[in-house]
């Protein structure tokens, strides 16, 4: 009897744990069969800075037709993030448009190299009607997003667009809600003109804002600007061309307002000192043609590579960017690097260990 | 008077769900193309492309989750059920309310610190291991209930044959509430398939396929959202078609349980 | 096994609290009082996040709650018996939308026409009050976000008083309408009335979901630091902070107190947790028994 009600049982263990756990081990299996697939394709992580990811995202994904071995992935997280993820060691590379402070420096358990990549511009983009293009000064940019100035009508505004159709509506300011290098040159360029901003908020990847909507990455802003009308915010050019939003031209340190484009950021560039560990500022640049909130974009990496195979492929990456990836620079609206500078790029690129 | 009230609160409450639903079927089943299931994603601002890596890597993490979540919280359950004394159940039962209670998201910076930081990176494992955590209490506690529906008399029965605890526990009570059992897992899968809030700092994100389970790796959620935040109207189509994918998984889940149940709800009747 | 879920616990708040130590250390308890954001001088006060999340939910739940009764109420008194299957098993659809879907919604729907209609008409018609001041802009709001939240927590509170409504005896329905009270009466005397605490309870099990709400918040609730009165001004709750912030705090301050408000919102989840155990516990007792 005892012997019977266990064999029927049995049986029916047998029958429902194949019914019941046949999902459980076909997943399993898969999971299995996934992490068997060591194959030789090597992944290189990387995040950091928004502003030159759509770039990057184009070298990367032109780069894994280039070297099918190995594939670039890189996450558009902020520069903030990409500094502090190259700093506790959890990517390959990092990305940011802000150098990295000494005091960061400091941290990193081993040296970390600036690789200037691109150059690009900070726009200040806008959602009014019939998308015109305005003339702004620092000073009212500054007062637009410290709250100062409210209205579109403003006459702060209007006396510098005479003609223009400025409407009588809230200015809703838009900003970045997470760390970003694209805040660093903002804020450094109105740091640099206004010094009521200097004394109250100050440069950095992310700042107190004293008013505005905050938005997550160069996307964000972007795509809230474009959804909601009479507002400001400022992004990369791209990002404004690809969506057709209107931006402004800024009044640079000669007196002249210039309009965001390849040639200023190239005149901004060009005027730029740029010392040996390519930490440098190119905003207000002197030029006459020089856009003033301009910015150049760096790549993160360590000097000393923990995993030779990916700092091999690292540095193969790098000398292919700076022959071939520069020449995709132009059609993204991205000023490339001056000659000069992409020999002096090589030399430290050369310095890599692995 | 007051009927016609309260049906329209009802009515209220189900409109954001229908609308939803609507939107999605709209915005979504124009967009999922070949492409959309097949391809990875083009760069930054190009159009065209797919999902297909996010919707693997979304099955992917399902998969870890169970790996984690579903042994733990069924043997736990069992545990609990037939073994616990009075207080240690007290005890436990709290804490997986707490556990069911707590944010997801501080689960998200929890695993970042013991499985991100340390292995220097991102990855499905941990991603995985999040999902897995906020299964582990859903479970334990739907497979409690379910062994408590289970009537004593079952067990009785077969321990005065001579059957032994465990083949009991195994045999009897296991056989009865496994409907109970699998609909709480499969709800709990559901539950987490949709989580993107403990994704966003322990799987990272990756633009293409992941060959290693220690590699970052793409997950629908994550991928939503980044492509809802995005500028492009292009990111936008496929956060909808995505979406849509998402909720068409998340749904049939619980469509396919409340068939297992209702058949199953008769047995514990007869 | 069942022991892990007691470890499980137990790491949690380990993890938190050694996350959050340096902000600890730091700040100390007065942390939570402090109000200015400002990364770059390493000034942090999250006390416009708490007051965020606070707001937000509770203006969610009291969005909800009334909605959330009515139904119950609908759904175990008045409903004609062939329309409760349908409308319960709508209403565990909508608890299974996953947050991120609903948040996409809302940024491309709900937020646009909210901007377009109902918010102007608030602010024509209250706007002498504080609460609706300030520019609309796209919808980005305190008050955005309580509606997803509202819309979020619906079904679970919906659930759990139908589970109360239903622990009422039938007898005591019986004795109402016996008494001769309508059907309103009876069900406003009988069943509501007697189900305060369950209703609490229910109530405080939403509010626990609400505060912890993360990604749907995130999507529309403008992100920004800082006190306004009017709640169609953007702000932030902890949850969005952490979410839109973490990824990208540098130094070693910064994501240190991003873990104490982690810590912050855990122990306040626990809290309504526990509550809302307490007050529903003894409607489990009485169904049981």
């Amino acid at each position: 009897m005892k012997l019977n009600v266990d064999e029927c049982l049995l049986k029916a263990l047998i029958v429902r744990s194949v019914r019941h756990w046949t999902q459980i081990v076909i997943l399993a299996a898969m999971t299995v069969a996934f992490a068997a697939d060591v194959s030789a394709q090597l992944l290189i992580n990387g995040a950091g800075a928004t502003f030159p990811y759509p770039i990057y995202s184009k070298w990367f994904y032109k780069y894994s037709e280039v070297d099918p071995t190995v594939r670039f992935n890189y996450q558009s997280i902020g520069s903030g993030g990409g500094q502090r993820q190259i700093l506790e060691g959890t990517v390959d590379f990092g990305a940011s448009d802000s150098p990295m402070s000494d005091q960061d420096l400091a941290l990193a358990p081993s040296k970390i190299l600036h690789i200037p990549t691109v150059a690009g511009a900070d726009v200040v983009t806008y959602n009014l009607p019939g998308n015109p293009r305005l003339n702004l000064d620092g000073p009212v940019i500054a007062a637009i997003f410290m709250g100062k100035i409210t209205k579109w009508n403003d006459p702060r505004i209007a006396s510098q667009n005479p003609g223009a159709a400025l409407p009588n509506a809230d200015i809703g300011v838009v900003h970045r809600s997470d760390g970003s290098g694209t805040t660093y040159i903002f804020t450094d360029f109105l740091s640099s003109v206004s010094p009521e901003w200097e004394k109250q908020i100050g440069r950095g990847t992310a700042v107190n804002w004293p008013v505005g909507l905050g938005a997550k990455g160069n996307e964000g802003v972007t795509g809230m600007v474009k959804q909601m009308a009479s507002s400001i915010g400022y992004v990369e050019l791209v990002y404004a061309l690809q969506n057709k939003l209107a931006f402004a031209s800024v009044k640079n340190s000669s007196g002249n307002y210039i309009g965001p484009a390849i040639e200023s950021v190239a005149a901004a560039l060009a005027t730029a000192t740029i010392p040996d560990d390519f930490r440098f500022s190119m905003v207000n640049a002197p030029g006459a043609d020089a856009y003033p909130i301009a910015g150049a974009t760096w790549l993160l990496v360590y000097q000393h590579q923990r995993d030779p195979r990916k700092g091999k492929k690292t540095v193969e990456f790098l000398k292919w960017a700076m022959k071939d990836g520069e020449r995709m620079a132009p059609p993204l609206d991205y000023a490339p690097l001056p000659t000069n500078l992409v020999e002096r790029v090589r030399a430290k690129i050369e310095e890599i260990k692995y | 008077m007051i009927s016609a009230v309260c049906f329209a609160c009802a009515l209220m409450v189900i409109l954001p769900l229908a609308l939803v639903l609507l939107r999605l079927v709209r915005m979504g089943a124009s967009s999922i193309d070949w492409a959309f299931l097949t391809q990875l994603q083009k760069p930054e601002g190009e159009p065209g492309g797919g999902m297909a890596n996010a919707i693997v890597g979304s099955l992917i993490l399902m998969g870890l989750a169970a790996l984690i979540g579903v042994p733990v919280g069924v043997l736990g359950g069992i545990y609990l059920s037939e073994y616990a004394s009075n207080r240690l159940k007290w005890s436990v039962r709290f804490a997986a309310d707490i556990l069911n209670g707590t944010p997801s998201i501080v689960w998200g910076i929890v695993v970042y610190a013991l499985v991100v930081v340390p292995m220097k990176g991102a990855s499905a494992y941990a991603g995985g291991l999040a999902l897995g955590l906020i299964m582990i209490p859903l479970v334990i506690r739907t497979t409690e209930e379910m062994l408590a529906l289970v009537p004593n008399s079952y067990r009785e029965a077969a321990l005065a044959l001579g059957v032994s605890k465990w083949k009991t526990i195994v045999f009897i009570v296991l056989k009865t509430a496994g409907k109970g059992i699998i609909t709480g897992v499969l709800l709990a899968c559901s539950r987490v398939a949709g989580e993107t809030a403990p994704l966003l700092f322990t799987t990272s994100g990756n633009q293409f396929w992941s060959r290693r389970l220690s590699d970052p790796i793409a997950s629908l959620p994550r991928q939503i959202y980044t492509f809802a935040i995005g500028p492009y109207d292009d990111q936008h189509r496929q956060a909808w078609a995505g979406a849509l994918i998402l909720i068409l998984l998340v749904l049939s889940i619980n469509i396919g349980v409340r068939i297992i149940t209702r058949e199953g709800s008769a047995k514990p009747v007869k | 096994m069942a022991m892990m879920v007691l470890a499980l616990v137990v790491i949690l708040g380990l993890e938190l609290c050694r996350g959050a130590g340096l902000s600890l250390r730091v700040f100390g308890w007065r942390f939570l009082g402090l109000s200015h954001w400002n990364p770059v001088n390493n000034d942090f006060g999250p006390l416009p996040c708490i007051v965020g999340t606070f707001v937000s939910s509770l203006l969610g739940l009291a969005i909800a709650l009334p909605l959330s009764l009515a139904t119950a109420v609908y759904l175990t008194e008045l409903a004609p018996g062939w329309a409760r299957r349908p409308v319960i098993t709508l209403i565990e659809m909508l608890a299974s939308v996953p947050s991120v879907i609903l948040g996409l919604w809302g940024m491309y729907v709900l937020l646009p026409w909210l901007a377009a209609g109902p918010y102007p008409v608030l602010k024509r018609c209250l706007g002498f009050l504080p609460f609706f001041q300030g520019p609309v802009g796209g919808g980005y709001c305190v008050l955005s976000a309580a509606i997803m939240i509202a819309i979020m927590i619906v079904p679970i509170i919906t659930s759990i008083s139908r589970e109360v409504f239903r622990s009422i005896p039938d007898t005591q329905r019986e004795a109402a309408f016996a008494l001769g009270a309508t059907r309103w009466e009876a069900t406003r005397l009988a069943v509501v009335k007697s189900s305060t605490r369950g209703i609490f309870g229910a109530a405080m099990l939403g509010l626990g979901r609400a505060l912890g709400e993360t990604m749907a918040v995130t999507m529309v609730i403008g992100n920004t630091h800082g006190f306004s009165a009017s709640l169609l001004a953007p702000g932030s709750t902890l949850a969005s902070t952490i979410a839109s912030e973490f990824d990208e705090a540098v130094g070693s301050l910064y994501p240190s107190v991003l873990y104490e408000m982690g810590l912050v919102l855990l122990l306040v989840t626990i809290v309504t947790n526990i509550l809302a155990r307490l007050l529903l516990g003894a409607v489990r007792g009485r169904q049981h028994a």
